[in-house]
């Protein structure tokens, strides 16, 4: 079947990587057969080669990016936890509280709660984080709670792709974000802005993008859900 | 494995955030295809093949062999993509010889499709399970498909129509596919 | 051996053949990436140093590689510089990684990338292919800039993260999502077909 002409020479404009270049004007085509060791060894080396570079620039790179990440979580962590001096690390390991992971597991396999520990040594709160549809993509939000009462000690929006002006004002809006700071009760519930009872868990949605609050608020209900009943079991201490 | 469920991700990556509208993966094709409905159907529907294989060839690299060696994804990523579609174009080829004239150029064009790789490093990025991947990477091509098919049936019927000379080819093909993106975006916070 | 001259392999890829906005290549990154013009200049910066890498070494190797592996090879060598460049962005420019995120990995399948190597490195010398390169990855970055540029101050108000009109501006959002970067690449290309035909009717009508 016939293609119309323009279109057809359009689309050859494309390269097609598998057909052979057309021979330049005065290069002789070279025709002698390669042999398949040959085939073989030049990418077996090109892949060495190339294996080795980067393996080099990994080692070079590597501790640099895990630092950043160490020290963006510190610091979201503190965020939500405000008082705290340092924290430990829970692992939800087999649906038990632990806080190391058993050997050979990778940290990043469990789930993960921070327990913020003031300068006395007073258990400040706990810290997750947690990820759900927003309005555009995934939310990942990091909260801070007192599990013994449920208060919201504070947020920080992770991660959002959310609509820029509108959805974005999540983390964008100031007064927004301040609602989720001392919250005496939860669970929270998003209301429309200036029709609420007053009551102390509700938040006033942003104007224009009540999903993306209301995806804050469920993630922080969840989140708080999810950990309570096991950290209401015993808190595990690290070895000092 | 990510905490979304099954059909979250398969409306997501169908409509919501449809691969071609919403993440601009899966151009090349999307911008040349001929404006022929039958034509743009079966490339979809052999990027929905390659695309759920590739799926479940970036589960096994992620799961077993690059648990060690994370940097080197992307080379392993691009070599398993390019034999894929080198195997897939084989098959092609002896089995629907009509098929393979009709799809030419892009067959082969698909180890460049960014749509293919893109699935790949997407479905690493959001930790997805076996099955997840599996959905994801059917949703995925089912919205390529659906773009396709959407946009060779608005430019069989603009055929007819008269169109200003500078505006033909690919200044109005981008138009188009800013209005159908634009038409998505009715989908967000559906889910 | 090309007839061309050093300066025309230089010139020829920052506007007569750029790459997105006449060839059609590399359009992935070029509307995904950039809603701003600090994305558009990380994304160009990677893609930068991934072809002029790729091209030097490729022209420099090129007598070593059969025929037959061509394409695999030359794969190799990109997704070998796509990995390296998004190591160092992750540790560099962190926060730009992350804005980035998969795409610095979708360079590796950039037509643009390859079809350099195809049509101009594996054929050249060095320095010619360094030449054609540096001349691709100049049009490339003008192309992302014109986008992102456009896009940034319409639709968030600001250019480079600074504003630019007063808090009254009333942005025009759907520039910085998907739909906005498929219309604004379509604008510039209606534009450019613009010019060029008014140019054409211009020598027509003095010939």
């Amino acid at each position: 079947m016939s293609e119309r002409p323009e279109k057809e020479a359009l689309e050859v404009q494309v390269v097609d990587p598998a057909a052979p270049p057309p021979p330049e004007a005065g290069e002789v085509p070279v025709d002698k057969p390669v042999s398949t060791f040959r085939l073989v060894a030049t990418l077996a080396v090109a892949g060495a080669v190339a294996g080795l570079l980067i393996v080099l620039v990994n080692l070079h790179t590597k501790p640099i990016i895990d630092k950043y990440r160490a020290e963006q979580l510190r610091l979201a962590v503190y965020e939500v936890l405000p008082g705290a001096a340092r924290y430990e690390t829970l692992y939800l390991v087999d649906g038990a509280l632990s806080t190391t992971v058993p050997d050979g597991a990778k940290a990043a396999d469990f789930r993960q709660a921070y327990v913020g520990y003031g300068e006395n040594g007073e258990r400040i709160g706990v810290a997750s984080s947690r990820g759900e549809s927003g309005f555009q993509d995934i939310v990942l939000v990091i909260f801070g709670f007192k599990p013994e009462s449920g208060v919201l000690l504070g947020m920080k929006v992770l991660e959002s792709k959310e609509t820029p002006g509108l959805g974005d004002k999540i983390f964008k809006d100031q007064a927004f974000v301040d609602q989720f700071f001392d919250r005496p009760q939860t669970p929270l519930s998003a209301i429309k802005a200036g029709s609420g009872k007053g009551l102390p868990g509700e938040i006033d949605a942003i104007t224009g993008a009540t999903i993306s609050s209301k995806a804050v608020v469920s993630i922080i209900n969840n989140g708080i859900a999810e950990w309570r009943p096991l950290l209401e079991q015993g808190i595990p201490r690290e070895a000092p | 494995m990510s905490d979304q469920t099954l059909f979250s991700i398969f409306f997501s990556a169908m409509v919501v955030n449809n691969f071609t509208l919403a993440l601009f993966l899966g151009l090349c094709p999307f911008m040349g295809v001929s404006a022929r409905v039958e034509t743009a159907l079966r490339m979809g529907l052999a990027n929905i093949f390659v695309l759920t294989l590739t799926s479940l060839s970036a589960w096994v690299l992620n799961t077993y062999i690059l648990v060690n060696a994370p940097y080197l994804r992307i080379i392993s990523f691009i070599i398993v993509v390019a034999s894929l579609v080198q195997i897939v174009e084989m098959v092609v080829k002896k089995i629907a010889p009509v098929l393979f004239r009709q799809l030419g150029i892009f067959l082969p064009l698909m180890t460049t499709n960014c749509a293919i790789f893109g699935l790949a490093i997407f479905q690493t990025n959001r930790g997805y399970g076996f099955l997840q991947g599996i959905v994801f990477a059917v949703g995925a091509g089912l919205g390529l498909t659906l773009a396709l098919v959407l946009m060779a049936s608005i430019r069989e019927t603009s055929e007819l129509s008269d169109i200003p000379a500078i505006a033909k080819g690919t200044g109005l093909t981008l138009i188009i596919a800013g209005s159908l993106s634009l038409a998505f975006m009715g989908f967000a916070g559906l889910l | 051996m090309r007839q061309t001259t050093p300066s025309q392999d230089f010139i020829r890829g920052i506007w007569k053949e750029n790459p997105v906005l006449i060839q059609m290549l590399g359009l992935c990154p070029a509307l995904a990436v950039t809603n701003t013009v600090k994305n558009a200049l990380a994304m160009s910066a990677a893609t930068f140093f991934v072809l002029t890498c790729s091209s030097v070494l490729i022209a420099s190797v090129k007598n070593l590689i059969p025929k037959e592996v061509r394409i695999s090879s030359y794969i190799l060598v990109i997704a070998t510089f796509v990995t390296l460049a998004d190591m160092m962005l992750q540790a560099y420019a962190p926060v730009q990684h992350k804005e980035l995120g998969a795409f610095i990995a979708l360079i590796v399948v950039n037509c643009m990338i390859l079809g350099r190597q195809e049509a101009f490195a594996s054929r050249n010398t060095v320095y010619r292919s360094l030449l054609d390169a540096v001349g691709t990855g100049i049009g490339f970055t003008i192309a992302l800039l014109m986008m992102g540029g456009f896009r940034e101050i319409l639709g968030i108000g600001t250019f480079f993260d600074i504003p630019l009109f007063g808090p009254n501006f009333e942005p025009w959002v759907v520039m910085v999502l998907p739909a906005g970067g498929f219309l604004m690449l379509g604008f510039i290309i209606l534009a450019m077909g613009y010019v060029e035909q008014r140019k054409k009717t211009r020598e027509a009508a003095s010939a």
